[in-house]
């Protein structure tokens, strides 16, 4: 039985990661399946040293929260037709869940999670059909992978760096759907900068 | 030495001297290279980052209402060439505890070429006049 042939979300991830023999360990990865007791103990563990740490993850907070409005920006917009409606709202999810990730991470490291402003600005008087709306996130999520490309070598914890990478991979294929749902190449390059 | 120190100045014309390493700026790649800082920047309004209009010439830490780390306001810094450079290799050696937490360009030619872009759009209809008194 192949993968593509998995019932369920659940099943296909369970056939995965029984196949490829990926191990999940570490602080960074219990928080990201929800594992508080373990990622308490590991963040102990980094003590003083977690200040720099607490630094990225809330610059990284600080632009979920933002991409979170944006995507609210952009779906309640009335430019955006199904299924690309459907698209941004799962893409907020998706921010939503990183969000929720660094804050709880930040609090576990001794932090204040910034907040999300109660206000932002966005280029609303630029975004007139649905590809503006499309071309806006899309330089948002490029801009995102480079952001998390650039602070996954300065973490202190290396498994804050791996949760942050695997955050990176999904802004990827965030930026590649949408240049897809734009008519352009989906993977411009192979490399990301 | 004397004309060791005019080629540098002649070549500081051309484009920009690092540190041994000369490259010629090319603004539309820098267009191009500004594309990495649109998570957390934009040119006419401030984000998770200050804005970019106005920023050669500009004291670091210095945009009104911006929330800035006490690093990046006690840094002493001016916004030009030389420190946008320095600053863009690596941010978080060039101020500690800046929340700017990107590892930076190591390419000089790319830093140079995002040099040019921020600062010939600050010439265009991107970024708004100050108002005249």
């Amino acid at each position: 039985m192949s993968f593509f042939e998995m019932k369920t979300p659940a099943a296909a991830r369970r056939f995965f990661l029984q196949r490829s023999g990926v191990v999940l360990s570490g602080a960074a990865v219990a928080l990201l399946a929800g594992n508080d007791a373990l990622a308490a103990t590991s963040a102990k563990g980094s003590g003083k040293d977690s200040a720099g740490d607490v630094r990225i993850l809330n610059t990284a907070l600080g632009a979920e929260l933002e991409a979170i409005a944006a995507y609210g920006v952009g779906a309640k917009s009335g430019l955006l037709e199904k299924p690309v409606l459907d698209l941004a709202v799962v893409f907020q999810g998706h921010h939503k869940e990183h969000a929720d990730v660094l804050a709880k991470t930040i609090q576990k490291l001794g932090g204040k999670p910034v907040a999300a402003k109660s206000q932002y600005n966005f280029p609303t008087d630029q975004l007139k059909s649905q590809a503006d709306v499309l071309k806006f996130a899309a330089g948002l999520e490029k801009g995102a992978v480079s952001a998390y490309l650039g602070a996954v070598p300065l973490f202190r914890n290396r498994d804050l760096s791996k949760a942050a990478a695997s955050i990176l991979g999904d802004e990827a294929m965030h930026y590649a759907v949408l240049r897809n749902a734009l008519g352009e190449a989906p993977v411009p390059s192979a490399f990301v900068s | 030495m004397f004309r060791n120190t005019g080629i540098a100045v002649a070549l500081l014309l051309l484009g920009l001297y690092s540190g041994g390493e000369v490259v010629a700026a090319d603004a539309k790649k820098g267009e191009e290279i500004y594309g990495r800082c649109l998570a957390c920047h934009a040119l006419a309004y401030d984000r998770v980052g200050p804005r970019h209009c106005g920023l050669i010439g500009r004291k670091a830490g210095s945009v009104p209402g911006f929330n800035y780390s006490p690093a990046m306001k006690r840094s002493g810094l001016t916004w030009n060439e030389k420190t946008l450079n320095r600053f863009l290799k690596n941010p978080p050696a060039t101020v500690p505890g800046t929340t700017m937490t990107y590892a930076g360009i190591p390419d000089a030619k790319e830093r140079a070429d995002l040099i040019a872009y921020l600062k010939s759009v600050n010439q265009s209809d991107a970024c708004p006049r100050p108002a005249s008194r």
